[in-house]
């Protein structure tokens, strides 16, 4: 096995490279002086100027944000309470109120959109936020839910059980207890989510209103009608933020790891301190 | 006020097809130390978790200071539970977790300072308020979860195996401040486990269970001498469990003849029929044993092992009809060797019948 | 609160039915609604115009079995098979190579990985029509070379499609292999060797069967998105390249013709369904197998 290793960091540098090589010409470009991308005309921060008074754009990007918080936090409601509950009553429709769901991100997405927007149009609803947030929650649940299902295989039952045996009502273990151990997930689960919405091009086209433009459908039609370098430079600053998240949510995992293990020291140290 | 604080009436319980419960009686007394004694898989966890509310009965009913609380659920109950993992709340420091009852019937600041040092001081963790569960040993987690339990000032406890993850020196060290403790605060513990020793060192009575049904309540010696099965009579001490047939009974003692030998036990309070087979348990320590010269002597029998076994020095002999009986010592030796021939016999009061199946007193 | 619930012989209260709640309703209006008023769109018949008229008919269905719509179909099934053959002949081997690195290695290379992956798919996209583009990279690294004289216009052909769809999903593939390579027991294969047997053998007897569930788990979170995909198809092939997807939305937005997308939908999952079906029947199999 050893005698692979050169070849085997061969091949993942070179796939690597490949992976990023869009990125990385995203970002390079974006400080070009030229227009047109095959010539480099010289380091330049103006599309970063045009970009910062683009009002269309900050719009969009607000959209953007408005939709994909509402709809995470909405989903991570729904999503997280469904998870608890269903740790303790299991009635037979479990099974297939949790499949039906998790449709939404088993449907390809063109598909999905389009029955969202067939769906609002026969109720009358005005395609806008409204429809947005809607058809955003109903992909984001199974994320959050997951997510937390996950977590929630993990956790010791008596912990609940002990709460009530101390007094505690149903409402109470949720907020004491279960709600607290869980928080490392649901934040997990929303964050996913949230990316999840904040990068939907598909659905939001087709659920979207006329005067409604978030950002990834703000950037899709410009791309389709004329690209200017404005692109690369709102790519490379959401890139900057994307980059920024995972670390920030690495870290967050990291120290999350370090303080739920138990102290590992020696039980006959303790003991002796007793 | 009802004179028992818990009663239990013909309590069934079956898990996936199992019969888990198999129609459970029991009443306990107001400051009284009950141990539940067996086995796993017997149902003592399930019997403790149907008292505190955290599983229902099939049938029967459960029934708390005269009130049938069957159907109460389990925060709505006077009961509270040691947990056999300790269940601290890992996200909580030990003032949290113990006070968090307190916090829940909304006493005052006051109040819950108050009884949160008194009951660290009753366990000796005073000082430990701000420690993480995380940081603490096995033997401070277990004083937190029952100071947690206790800090309600229930009239009733429930502790499920609490010492069964400490090492040995701790636990005895721990039975005794249990015992203490119970007895200082006159509450009335439902104490389960499957090591007899804890059992008779720390109960009033005794619910020695198995297989889902109590086969025999009582007190120590009551179970220890008297007992009123051969599971009984093997599972806590060790016991020999002799058959022959009743030859006849007067007053309290009984004629039996084994193979052609005769030997006297005790009645027991029981009534024993003539010619009729009978089973009897004479515990090791009471098998005494003598040179035996002649082999006609019934109860004669070859030393066949000499070995040490739970602190105490074992003497297995073999009967001519096979049959083997272990005598107890304490010591490392005694004066016959394996191959001797020996006598074996022992006082009628230390032979008990058991699995009687006539309605017995067992025991005075 | 007086709960005297039981299920299964548990106390309980009412408000754990409450948590409940919100799911199941949400999924009943906002998921189960729209797909059965998916189903019943496709059986109506489109009036002039706009909207539609409440009549039954099974026409739109019919209507699939047209040659210029089957044959989307049949592309788009085609470009989701070469799609997903690529992206396992690239994809596997980075995940089970991924597997073999040291623990510290591993945990960049994840890192590395989670970068793209989180960026939008769409930024990723416009790097490709920088490279593909008239002028574009590829053509001056090219050109450059000498290789070529003339710009190669890959952009909006097919190839441009296929490379775009396998960088969008070779990530799915990838975590999926790795995962499963991941709790690959390595001395499964230094026994094998010192067996006697060849590298070659050693892959096809062991380490492919035993990272069989990744593969395939790679497979369903590639080839079905890779049936939908339609942006990638549009903006990278344009007009050149019509996938399903694409007409779905042409009927949907241009022609108006609701019915008929509806019906095209509703084959498109039936058709995922079928196909995680047989997915699930040869896991199913493979697993037993890998018992023997």
């Amino acid at each position: 096995m050893k005698r692979y290793q050169k070849l085997t960091y061969l091949y993942l540098s070179v796939m690597m490279l490949l992976l990023y090589l869009p990125i990385v010409l995203v970002v390079v470009y974006s400080f070009n002086e030229s227009k047109i991308t095959s010539v480099w005309g010289g380091f330049s921060l103006q599309w970063y100027e045009l970009l910062f008074r683009d009002q269309a754009m900050f719009e969009a990007l607000k959209n953007s944000v408005i939709l994909a918080l509402s709809s995470s936090l909405l989903a991570a409601v729904i999503g997280t309470l469904a998870a608890v509950g269903f740790t303790r009553i299991k009635p037979w429709s479990k099974g297939v109120v949790e499949y039906v769901s998790m449709l939404p991100i088993m449907i390809p997405e063109i598909i999905l959109g389009m029955v969202f927007m067939a769906y609002f149009a026969m109720l009358g609803l005005r395609f806008g936020m409204l429809t947005l947030v809607l058809a955003h929650t109903a992909f984001c649940i199974p994320y959050n839910y997951m997510t937390v299902k996950a977590r929630l295989v993990g956790m010791d039952k008596s912990l609940g059980e002990a709460a009530r045996d101390l007094g505690a009502s149903e409402v109470r273990v949720l907020f004491d207890i279960t709600l607290p151990l869980l928080a490392p997930a649901v934040l997990s689960g929303t964050l996913l989510s949230f990316a999840m919405s904040f990068d939907d091009v598909i659905i939001s086209l087709f659920v979207t209103g006329v005067n409604v433009n978030t950002l990834p459908i703000k950037i899709y039609t410009q791309m389709k009608t004329g690209v200017t370098p404005e692109i690369n430079a709102l790519c490379t600053v959401i890139l900057g933020a994307t980059l920024m998240l995972v670390f920030f949510s690495s870290v967050l995992h990291r120290s999350r790891a370090v303080k739920s293990q138990p102290a590992a020291g020696d039980d006959a140290v303790k003991e002796e301190l007793k | 006020m009802s004179e028992n604080i818990l009663q239990l009436e013909n309590i069934t319980k079956s898990f996936d097809d199992t019969d888990v419960l198999k129609g459970l009686n029991l009443s306990v007394k107001h400051g009284e130390f009950v141990t539940l004694l067996g086995s796993s898989g017997c149902g003592k966890t399930t019997t403790l978790r149907i008292i505190a509310g955290l599983e229902m009965p099939d049938s029967g009913r459960v029934l708390l200071e005269g009130r049938d609380v069957t159907n109460t659920e389990p925060n709505k109950r006077d009961v509270n539970t040691v947990f056999q993992n300790y269940a601290l709340f890992p996200h909580m420091n030990v003032a949290q977790n113990v006070a968090y009852s307190l916090r829940l019937k909304r006493k005052n600041k006051q109040y819950i300072e108050k009884e949160l040092g008194g009951v660290l001081s009753l366990v000796q963790l005073k000082g430990y308020e701000k420690r993480m569960p995380s940081e603490l040993s096995g033997g401070q987690m277990q004083r937190v979860a029952i100071a947690r339990a206790l800090v309600n000032k229930p009239c009733l406890l429930l502790l499920d195996e609490p010492l069964g993850a400490l090492d040995l020196q701790l636990r005895r060290q721990m039975q005794m401040e249990l015992k203490t403790l119970q007895k200082r605060l006159g509450i009335a513990f439902i104490y389960i486990t499957h090591d007899q020793e804890e059992a008779l060192n720390m109960s009033d009575r005794i619910v020695v269970m198995r297989e889902g049904q109590f086969e025999q309540i009582g007190s120590p010696s009551q179970i220890y001498n008297y007992p009123r099965t051969s599971f009984v009579a093997q599972f806590v001490g060790n016991a020999n469990i002799i058959r022959g047939t009743v030859l006849g009974q007067k007053d309290k003692m009984v004629s039996v003849r084994i193979g052609n030998t005769i030997v006297l036990t005790q009645s027991a309070g029981y009534h024993l029929k003539p010619d009729r087979d009978a089973v009897f348990a004479v515990r090791s320590e009471h098998i005494k044993l003598a040179h035996c010269t002649d082999e006609v002597n019934g109860l004669c029998a070859r030393v066949t092992e000499k070995s040490i076994a739970g602190g105490m020095l074992r003497i297995v002999v073999k009967l001519k009809d096979e049959r083997e009986l272990t005598a107890a010592r304490f010591g490392i030796d005694v004066e016959f060797d394996v191959g001797d021939l020996v006598s074996v016999s022992w006082d009628a009061v230390h032979a008990v019948p058991v699995d009687v199946e006539e309605v017995g007193h067992g025991g005075e | 609160m007086a709960g005297n619930n039981s299920i299964k012989g548990k106390p309980y209260g009412h408000s754990l039915w409450l948590m409940i709640l919100p799911l199941y309703l949400f999924t009943l209006a906002l998921v189960a609604g729209p797909l059965l008023y998916m189903v019943i769109l496709s059986f109506q018949t489109r009036a002039e115009g706009w909207g539609i008229v409440n009549q039954f008919t099974v026409a739109n269905y019919i209507n699939i079995f047209e040659p210029v719509y089957l044959s989307t179909f049949v592309e788009s099934f085609r470009l989701a098979i070469l799609c997903t053959v690529l992206i396992i002949l690239f994809g596997y081997p980075f995940g089970y190579l991924m597997a073999t690195l040291s623990p510290v290695w591993k945990k960049r290379v994840m890192m590395l990985l989670m970068i793209p992956f989180w960026t939008s798919s769409l930024i990723r996209l416009y790097g490709w029509i920088i490279v593909f583009r008239a002028n574009g990279t590829l053509d001056q690294v090219l050109m450059g070379l000498g290789i070529r004289d003339t710009p190669l216009k890959l952009l909006y052909t097919y190839p441009a499609v296929v490379v775009g769809m396998v960088y969008a999903l070779i990530q799915f593939m990838i975590l999926s292999v790795y995962s499963s390579a991941e709790k690959l027991d390595f001395s499964l294969l230094e026994a094998a060797r010192d067996l006697g047997a060849s590298p070659v053998q050693v892959f096809f007897s062991i380490t492919l069967k035993l990272t069989m569930p990744g593969l395939l788990s790679g497979v369903i979170l590639t080839f079905i998105p890779s049936m939908g995909l339609f942006f990638i198809a549009d903006i990278l092939g344009g007009n050149k390249v019509v996938l399903v997807g694409s007409l779905i939305q042409d009927q949907l937005m241009k022609a108006h013709n609701w019915p008929f997308a509806a019906a095209l939908s509703v084959a498109l999952m039936l058709l995922t369904t079928v196909l995680i079906f047989l997915y699930k029947r040869i896991t199913h199999t493979t697993e037993l197998e890998g018992m023997g």
